[in-house]
Parts: structure tokens; sequence; C-alpha cells
């Protein structure tokens, strides 16, 4: 019985670990400046933690299959050394493995999320709601109109509740319901929501944020690549959760400056 | 170290009279015990259908389900899962088993039974406020199934409940109104329940310990009931308060959680000042220790009953209770690291980051001792022994996937997708289902009297290891890819590749959840008529042992045993056998 145990054990550790290593689902490719420190911190976790996965269920497919009771009279062993050598080295490991993982990560984590946004990003407001993105640009005079909840009226399409009748600054706002943004430009969005949570999550551009209601989150990255991609909610919203998409298309700068005017021209 | 004389006599209650106070209205801690697992079977029963359904739904989304449509006419029109039934299945299959399976079996359920025995009590502290924990808990989960029965059906804002999808009502969706009242109802006297039990589980545990048991002589999985009791004293009272808020939220017009301006169904909504981050918060600080209160009973149960089948003492046995008790510190201290993108600052993130790897040393300690124990053992491969040695084998599988997850540059790409399944149902579900079935095999004979088949038992070991690795493994290939979890169908262009591996999950999990039809049917054929068991069939040495099977209702007919030994005495050499009881008399090798 221990037999089958370690070669049930290692088959499920070698197909498991497998699979992995070819890659045979995987990331996305990545469209993103900061993207490729995601990746690498996962590659390296998945190494180092791959290992610790390895080791422990071989370890015990080995003892398993080596240690079953034969009634054959032989004395228990303890383990070499006892508890103590192994639970200091297992500490130092694991403890250095955190270490690095921790001051990387951090690094990574903190060029996405702690640093200021580029002065000169393309800034667009962004609002979900059950179960829809709306993207706001602002416009000619580069200001966003103020927002007014209790003016949202869906069936005028004042998905953000602007005034334009008393705000000269949301006159000329240009709301769509796809991200368009231009290649290589830094992009700052305006996260709003206007009834429940929802989240901003492109695999592709290897960013997730979630929408509060009652905060403004700013949310910054670079795209690297022109091309089309699906933005997902990826906080339960609702029953229309599954179905809560839009998408992020990627142009040259000078056809997205061209959609832009085509755009503002229609508003 | 020995304490004084066990004060259990002041506690001591008369035998019942009549089949109500005997085996309904009970005051024996063995019949709350077995009530707390009869009712965590029904529940997991709930649970596992509940999985079906959504599986067979995720897999084949337009096939009707027969039958489906007679339970909720609504919400499976044609037998057709609906989007937002979708949703409420699976908010009810997460709370149901995170509640009243995982909490309840290992900890209240084996708990109520073992604990007061395994210190040599005769009950536990408070026999009343045992019995009212019990039906506190029963009618919270009649409270919560009462939702399928509503007009508006269960409430689908997940197990997480977050506000303000949880807190406005019926206006942010089907089954947000009434069934979402219920479910805050039925976790608020959860709660009550589970505070008053973890009361009884610590009073018990520092004052009813018999003559000789001292703390280092308590067996590791009175040590697992008791360090969860902590950790769910302070969880829980974090938890029913956030309840009553959320009640008030919703029928009460307060608005602890939902801010000004909010538009929902067209609908300006009258409330102002509240903050969703709250909810997260105070869900959190209670959610991240619960996964620890559904998994270190499992650890103890292991750290019990795999020394007995490897006839060797556990490896570092203080080491283990030092890790027990870090863990459960450290609980207190990385509740954000679900919350990283939640929106609150980000430099928390990396503050929630660090205790959370932190904690996987400790983690990662108590699995090796478990290997360390077993390298040298002589390994009897009984069905209880190997689902210890499945439960290490998954427990090692889904702590892996925790590195990943803790770090917040990991956690931007994989949060909220099937990545974070896999994890969580590795690492605290099929962990503690396995510690679960391990507890039942190994504990049956004691609380039945009667030993369960092994033949059946191994066929069940071997379909649910196998099954569960194919079940939740290709979750994290699924993760990876970028697959979002909580959807009830996948139609973004991007997530169509994946359902031919989601198809596969679903039969795998309709296979195990089937292969639970051996367990079910060799579970009722030991109680109605199974062989016999000895007193101490495994040969152990802690004290439910030491009497009969089952206990008497005193549980030592009137002799409160008194200890010699620590609860780590196998292998011994130069005695008759190789193991030493708790309550054999004298110096060890006088077994």
């Amino acid at each position: 019985m221990g037999k089958l145990f370690a070669v049930v054990v290692t088959v499920i550790t070698v197909v498991s670990t497998a699979i992995f290593i070819t890659h045979t689902w995987w990331l996305p490719v990545d469209i993103s400046a900061h993207g490729h420190a995601i990746d690498h911190q996962l590659s390296e976790t998945m190494l180092s933690s791959g290992v610790l996965f390895v080791l422990s269920q071989l370890a015990l497919a080995v003892f398993a299959w080596r240690y079953g009771d034969r009634k054959d009279g032989r004395q228990v062993k303890t383990f070499p050394g006892g508890a103590t050598p192994m639970v200091v080295l297992a500490a130092i490991l694991v403890g250095a493995e955190i270490l690095t993982l921790t001051f990387v990560g951090s690094k990574v984590w903190a060029g996405i999320y702690q640093t200021p946004p580029d002065p000169n990003s393309l800034n667009i407001d962004v609002q979900a709601e059950q179960f829809a993105f709306y993207f706001r640009y602002a416009g000619a005079d580069g200001k966003f109109g103020a927002v007014h909840p209790e003016l949202i009226n869906e069936a005028n399409e004042n998905f953000f509740g602007l005034d334009p009748a008393h705000d000269t600054t949301a006159r000329d706002d240009i709301v769509v319901p796809s991200l368009v943004i231009p290649v290589n430009r830094p992009i700052l969005l305006t996260l709003r929501a206007k009834d429940v949570n929802h989240a901003f999550y492109v695999p592709e551009l290897r960013i997730q944020q979630d929408f509060v209601p009652g905060l403004v989150i700013p949310l910054h990255f670079t795209a690297t690549q022109t091309g089309k991609h699906e933005i997902v909610c990826t906080q339960l919203c609702g029953l229309g959760h599954y179905n809560m998409r839009a998408y992020v298309e990627v142009l040259p700068q000078a056809q997205f400056d061209q959609w832009l005017k085509e755009k503002a021209a229609q508003q | 170290m020995t304490q004084p004389a066990t004060v259990a006599g002041a506690h001591r209650h008369a035998p019942p009279q009549g089949f109500l106070r005997t085996h309904v209205f009970s005051l024996d801690h063995k019949v709350i015990g077995k009530q707390y697992l009869d009712l965590a079977l029904v529940a997991v029963c709930t649970g596992i259908v509940l999985s079906w359904l959504m599986r067979v739904h995720l897999a084949w989304p337009t096939t009707p389900i027969p039958g489906l449509e007679k339970l909720s006419p609504n919400g499976a029109a044609g037998g057709v899962i609906t989007p937002e039934y979708y949703l409420s299945l699976m908010t009810m299959h997460g709370t149901i088993m995170v509640f009243f399976v995982l909490t309840t079996a290992p900890f209240a359920g084996f708990g109520n039974f073992f604990l007061p025995i395994q210190v040599g009590a005769e009950d536990m502290a408070f026999p009343r406020i045992n019995m009212t924990s019990f039906w506190v808990t029963l009618v919270a989960f009649l409270v919560l199934i009462s939702a399928f029965f509503i007009g508006d059906g269960p409430p689908l804002s997940g197990w997480t409940a977050y506000a303000p999808l949880s807190a406005v009502g019926k206006d942010a969706g089907p089954g947000q109104g009434l069934g979402q009242t219920l479910w805050a109802i039925s976790i608020l006297l959860f709660c009550v329940a589970q505070l008053l039990g973890s009361l009884n589980f610590i009073t018990t545990t520092l004052d009813l310990r018999t003559r000789g048991m001292s703390l280092a002589r308590m067996p590791y999985s009175t040590w697992a009931w008791f360090i969860t009791s902590v950790i769910g004293l302070i969880a829980f009272a974090v938890l029913m308060p956030a309840c009553v808020l959320l009640l008030l939220d919703q029928r009460a017009g307060t608005s602890f959680f939902i801010p000004a301006g909010l538009v929902i169904s067209d609908r300006l909504q009258p409330h102002a000042g509240g903050s969703p981050l709250l909810w997260q918060h105070l869900f959190w600080f209670f959610g991240h220790p619960e996964v620890y209160i559904a998994i270190l009973p499992g650890f103890g149960i292991v750290s019990h009953i795999l020394p007995v089948f490897a006839r060797k003492p556990l490896l570092g046995p203080r080491v283990l209770i030092g890790c027990l008790i870090a863990i459960a510190f450290l609980s207190y201290t990385v509740w954000g690291h679900h919350m990283f993108l939640s929106g609150m600052n980000p430099f928390s993130a990396t503050l929630f980051s660090v205790p959370t790897l932190v904690i996987t040393i400790p983690a990662t300690i108590v699995t090796l001792l478990w290997i360390g124990t077993i390298y040298g053992a002589k390994l009897r491969f009984t069905t209880p022994a190997l689902f210890c040695l499945g439960f290490v084998s998954v427990f090692v599988s889904g702590g892996i996937s925790g590195f990943f997850l803790a770090q917040p540059s990991i956690d931007v790409y994989l949060h909220a997708t099937y990545f974070v399944v896999a994890h969580f149902h590795f690492v605290m579900a099929v962990a503690a289902m396995f510690g679960i079935f391990a507890g039942t095999y190994f504990w049956a004979p004691k609380m039945f009297g009667r030993m369960m088949n092994e033949t059946l038992g191994k066929w069940h070991f071997w379909l649910t290891f196998i099954g569960v690795y194919c079940v939740f493994m290709p979750m994290h290939y699924l993760g990876l890819a970028g697959n979002v979890r909580r959807y009830s169908a996948f139609t973004d262009d991007y997530l169509k590749p994946l359902i031919p591996l989601h198809r596969f999950i679903t039969i795998a999990a309709l296979f195990t959840g089937a292969a639970q039809l051996i367990f079910l049917f060799n579970l009722i054929r030991t109680r109605v008529r199974g062989p016999k068991a000895p007193d101490n069939p495994w040969e152990a040495t802690s004290l439910e042992w030491s009497t009969a099977s089952p206990p008497p209702f005193d549980n030592f007919g009137g002799r409160p045993p008194t200890v010699q030994h620590g609860p780590n005495e196998y292998g011994t050499k130069g005695t008759a056998r190789d193991y030493i009881m708790q309550a054999s008399p004298g110096p060890a090798g006088a077994a």
C-alpha cells in the first residue's frame, strides 16, 4: 500500500510539474512596460516554490515506500539529528526565500502602485457600473467636467452625471464604452464606481485594480504593443458580473489622435 | 507538572432520562459532538450537490439539469441555471462549506466529542451552554437554507458578502433583499454559537484536566482545538458585530458600509458616509483566522493520528505546539492580503505581505515534522493513516501556491482568478476534509463502538485522493491563463479556449463527489451493524482509548484516570507492547 501511495504521489507530482514547466497553460503575451517584472517575479517564485513542492512530495513518497511495517521486528528510527537541525535549516531556507521574494517583489509592486504617474500621462476617467465600463476623455479644454451622481441617467446616456448646461468643462468631455489608448504613452486612469464594487483587469496589461464606491482610485500603466484586448470585471458585482467587459484598443499615436478627433466631432 | 485533582465533579450532571433528553436535547458532550458531525454531514452533502450544479453549468451552460426547475422555477427555468442563480449557488456553497462543514466538523464536532475525554474530564465545563451552541448552530443552518425557498432566492454576493452589494437591499439584484438578510442573520447566529463553544473549549482545557494531565501531556489534537478556540474567540467576536452593522444597513437605513452618491437600479441611494472597505477589513479580520480555524484541528488530528500508525513518536512535539501558537498569532496580522487591490493604501500591501510570507515558516516546519515522523517508521497503512498521508500531500500542494498570492506583485495578475480557487480549496478545504476523514475512520470505533470497513475506506481514499488532484490542480493552470473566478459562463473571447479544461474539471468533480457515496454508505452501515470495536483497536496512547468503546455516560465509569505519561510514547523498547498509554501506571516501561 505504501508503494502504491508513493507511485501515485510521484505521478501526480511529475505530471503537474511538467504542465507548469512546459507552459501548456500560461500567461498571455505581456503588452505593458511593467509586466516583465511581474512575469520575472512569478517565474522566480515558480522555481523556488516548485523545488519545495517537488522535494516535499518526493520525500513523502520515498518514506511511504520505504517505511511500511513489514512485521520484521525492526526498531523504528528517529530522524537524523532530531527535529532541531531540520527546523533551523527549514527556517533559514524558507526565511531566505521570503526575504528575497519580499525584497525584489516590493520593488516591483512599488514600481506600479507606489510611484507617482508620469506628468505627461494621458488622463482618462473610468466609470464602472452594473454591468459596463465607460471611459471619459477630457476633450479640447483638457479638463474634466465635475461629476454629479444625482444627474446620472442611463436613458440620456449621461453615465458620469455631467452637467453640461452649467459646467462648461463638461461640454467637450468625450464618453465612450471602449478604452482606446496610444501605444508607449503613460496612461493614468481614474477609477470611479457608480453602484457597487467592480474591478479593472486586463491580463495582457498585467494590471488589476478594484473600483470602490466612494473612492476615486488612480491607476497608471504604459502599453507597449498595439492590439485589442478584453477588460474584464473581477470583483463580484451582481448577476451580470460574468458579462461585464469592455475592450482596450492600443493604437499608434497618430491613429489615436485621429480617433479622438473623430469622437470629439461626434459629441 | 502534575495538576490538582480534576474539578470535573463540580460539573457533574445526572444521566438523562428519556429519549429526548438522551438523544436530542442532550447535555452530553459526546451526543452534542455527534450532532455537530451529523449536521456537518448534511451540510457537506448539500455543498457538494451545489458544486456539482455549478460545475455542470460551467462546462455545459445551456444543457438543462433534470429536476432543477422544480427546486427553483425562477433560477433554473427549463433546468438551465441563470447567471444570478449560479451566483446564489456559489454563495450558498461557500457559506455552507466554510461555516457549517469546515468549522463545524473538525472543531465543534470532533472537539466536542474528544477534547473532554482526552483531558480526562467527564464533560465540557458548561454542558448547558454546550447544548445551546449546537442548537443555535442548527438554527443558523436552517435560516441559511431557508433562503432557497423564498421568492427571490438566496443572496448572490458570495460568502464574503462585500458591501455595498450586500448592504443596499434588493436594488442590488435578486436575492440581495430577504436572501441577504437571512444570510446575515444566519452568520450572526453562527458567531454566537462559536463564541459560546470557544469559551467552553478554553475553560474545559484549562480547568477540567484530570490528575497528571499537564499541558505538556495534552494530546496534540487537544492542543489544536484549544488554540483554535482562542482564535475563534477573537475572530467571531469581530464578525458578529460586523453582521449586526450589515443588518442595520440593510434594514434600518444606516450607512456603515455605504458611501454617498450611489446610483443602483436607477435610484440614488439614500445613504451617506459609509465605507465599503470597512466591511472588507472587518470581514477579513475574521476571514483569514477562519482559514486557520478550519485547518488547525486538521493539524491536530494528523499530529495525533500519524504517530499511532507510524509506531513512533511525533518528531518535535514542542516545536509543533510552538508552531501552532505562532500560526495563531500571525493569523491576526495577515488579513490585508485579501485586499491588496481593494483600493486601500498600496503601502499597506507590503506590510501585509511580510507576515503572510512569514506564516509559511511555521507551516513548513509542521509539514516537515510530519514527513520526518514517517522517516524510519513502521507505517501501518490503515485508512486513517492514508488520509493523514494524503493530508500532508494536499496541504503541501495548497501551501505552495500561497507563496504566489502572498506577494502583491504577483497578486496583481493572479488575484480573483482560478489560481486563488485552487489555492484555498487545496489548503483549507481539501486538506481539512482529509483531516475530517482521517478523524472519522480513526475515531469511529470510539464514537459508535463499531469499526468502519477498511476495504471501502481504502477505495474511498484512492478515488478521493486522485480525484481532488484532477479537480483542483488544473485550476492553477486556469488561473495562470487569467481565468477569472465567480463567472457563471465564459463568454469572453480569451476564456473560450479554456472551456475544455473546465469540462475535464467538471467530470473529475462529478466522479470525486460520487466517490463520497462510498464513505456515506460505509459510515451509515458502520453505525447500524459494523463489527464491534475493541477499546483500543489502533494501539494508541491517549485517554479516549483507555475507556470503553463507546465511552460510558461519564466517560470513565466514575473513575477519572490519572495520567502518568505523555501522548507520544510510541516505539518504546523493553516493554511487552511498543507503546505506553497515558493512563498506564508507573514510570515509563511499565506498560
